[in-house]
């Protein structure tokens, strides 16, 4: 006999606690901008920041929640992308097409990676030879971007003009804002994408039960090939926005500093979940930024290890993270 | 007139465990034929290897093509659609959502299929948005039925229908299951603990013991077979 037990929501016993400390942040950083002008300035370029994380994050996500491996190279990758937009643009291409075609090429270059790299070893192996594999992807594409195009720092053009936004005294730059809204657009799109169509239908069935996907005629391989190239094109996303904002520059190793942000937005967000991420993402950007600006011992070195202390707190106290399913099933 | 499903000598395997060690038999169009046999006989690798979810050899046909190397998804798309066992709902998705996915194959309008699928499982219809997994064990083996019978499929096999399922809601799929073969002709293989509920619902019937089919006939034959009553029905 089976036993059939009721299933146990998930948010039962602490489930005030997430929406409680998300309007908590919230209202922190509505209130501290109004009070402040440099406040809403740091929390605007903080958030900008976290659009950069978030994208890159949801990326992660993407191959998480299909495959249950952390795809290494998913910075390498956008890099990669980042440095054909910047051709694309030097050889004379507008901005706008430039970053589309990118996002073509990207979208493209991520299923050649997961044909060539990721499927050989996964069909006879475990996670931890994708996670080598992946990590194998890392060093080759950082390699062959320096070696395509030298280690020396390339400038990328940004889509935004250098002008800033003036609203009751506040300045917010259009990078910022700019950056926020691509990142965002990009990732509601790729949500609308899964939500609404029948291919995205078919791509969330592959990732959750394979074999029952393929039973309904789902070609799951093919779909896991596509499900790295869309990560690839967000990510490609989260590049060139990374490229163009002044605290960073376009060079090989431009996204791993990134890829440890987005690491830590998808942990808090709960790994499994693309909303999680964002809001991740935002929240990670813009209280680092915050503290690095507000919090007089905390330079520029230690934001990087604040955003891994916060990694292992989510995993030691939360591992489902803020908007992770716990998973409940039937037995 | 062809069987629209033939197997002759399935072999199976898992690893280096061999579960079916020549499998030899035939459902004809619009019959429902049962697989009896103990635990471990080898009645749900059987489907397996007919869906394409296991590694086989043999000769296996369904309406005249050979299934040979072909995948489940290409099996699937030969009109063959597979219950599993333990119900093939994907939990996480929503009753519509599941339902989209048993036709995702197809192009074009689902809506006779849909109002088809609400006039089978009527309380579907008002269950559209909600999640599969909130759903009872019942409710849930039969969107799994329900999402079968979106595939439009020419052959449905189904495994254990009952799992731990209440004797009420058991009664309910059975009876649906016999509709569905009287009034549209659908094909069904069953496989199934319970041999008087199978026996009762099909045509025909084979026997597996440890991988090979032991004895088949008719359901009244096997009914009336002294060692079938002994060891599967109980007097």
């Amino acid at each position: 006999m089976v036993a059939v037990r009721p299933i146990h929501r998930p948010a039962s016993v602490t489930g005030w606690i997430v929406p409680a400390l998300l309007a908590a942040c919230v209202i922190f950083l509505v209130v501290g901008s109004l009070e402040s002008s440099l406040f809403a300035q740091q929390t605007v370029s903080g958030l900008a920041n976290g659009g950069i994380y978030a994208s890159l994050g949801v990326a992660l996500v993407l191959i998480y929640r299909a495959t249950q491996v952390i795809n290494f190279s998913q910075g390498a990758l956008a890099t990669f992308s980042t440095y054909i937009a910047w051709q694309l643009i030097s050889w004379g291409l507008g901005y706008w097409p430039a970053f589309l075609l990118t996002l073509v090429i990207a979208f493209v270059g991520g299923i050649l990676v997961e044909l060539v790299a990721i499927r050989p070893v996964e069909r006879r192996g475990n996670v931890l030879s994708v996670v080598i594999a992946s990590i194998g992807v890392l060093i080759l594409v950082e390699g062959a971007v320096g070696w395509i195009w030298g280690n020396e720092v390339k400038f990328m053009p940004s889509a935004f003009p250098a002008r800033e936004y003036h609203v009751g005294g506040v300045a917010f730059s259009m990078q910022d804002l700019g950056t926020i809204g691509v990142s965002i657009a990009a990732v509601v799109v790729l949500w609308a994408f899964f939500r609404f169509t029948k291919l995205g239908l078919a791509m969330r069935a592959a990732a959750l039960r394979p074999e029952a996907a393929r039973l309904a005629g789902i070609r799951v391989s093919w779909l896991l090939s596509l499900g790295w190239g869309l990560a690839a094109a967000l990510g490609a996303v989260s590049g060139m926005l990374a490229a163009a904002s002044p605290s960073v520059l376009l060079q090989p190793s431009m996204m791993d500093g990134i890829l440890i942000y987005a690491f830590a937005a998808a942990v808090l967000g709960g790994l499994e979940s693309p909303a999680g991420a964002v809001v991740g993402g935002l929240a990670i950007g813009a209280l680092l930024n915050l503290m690095g600006s507000y919090v007089s011992w905390v330079t520029p070195q230690l934001l990087l290890p604040a955003a891994f202390v916060l990694m292992l707190i989510v995993l030691l106290v939360k591992p489902s993270g803020l908007f992770g399913r716990t998973r409940v099933r039937r037995v | 007139m062809p069987p629209l499903l033939a197997l002759e000598d399935v072999q199976a395997r898992y690893g280096q465990v061999r579960a079916l060690h020549g499998v030899t038999l035939e459902v004809g169009e619009g019959e429902i034929v049962a697989l009896l046999g103990a635990n471990g006989a080898g009645k749900t690798t059987t489907l397996r290897a007919v869906s394409g979810t296991v590694k086989r050899d043999g000769r296996i046909a369904f309406a005249g093509t050979s299934l040979g190397r072909r995948g489940p998804e290409d099996v699937a798309r030969l009109g063959i659609a597979h219950v599993p066992e333990g119900r093939g709902t994907f939990s996480e998705l929503t009753v519509w959502e599941n339902l989209r996915l048993g036709a995702i194959t197809r192009r074009g309008s689902l809506d006779a299929d849909v109002a088809h699928v609400f006039a089978v499982f009527p309380w579907l219809e008002s269950r559209r948005a909600q999640q599969a997994g909130t759903l009872s064990g019942g409710e849930q083996q039969m969107l799994a039925l329900a999402r079968a019978l979106m595939q439009r499929p020419r052959l449905l096999m189904v495994d254990e229908p009952s799992l731990g399922l209440a004797p009420l809601v058991v009664a309910e799929i059975f009876r649906i299951l016999k509709e569905l073969n009287a009034e549209e002709g659908t094909t069904i293989l069953l496989v199934e603990q319970n041999a008087r509920n199978s026996l009762d619902a099909a045509n025909r019937a084979y026997v597996l013991e440890v991988g090979r089919v032991a004895l088949g006939g008719t359901s009244d034959e096997l009914s009336r077979h002294d060692a079938i009553r002994r060891s599967y029905l109980g007097y």
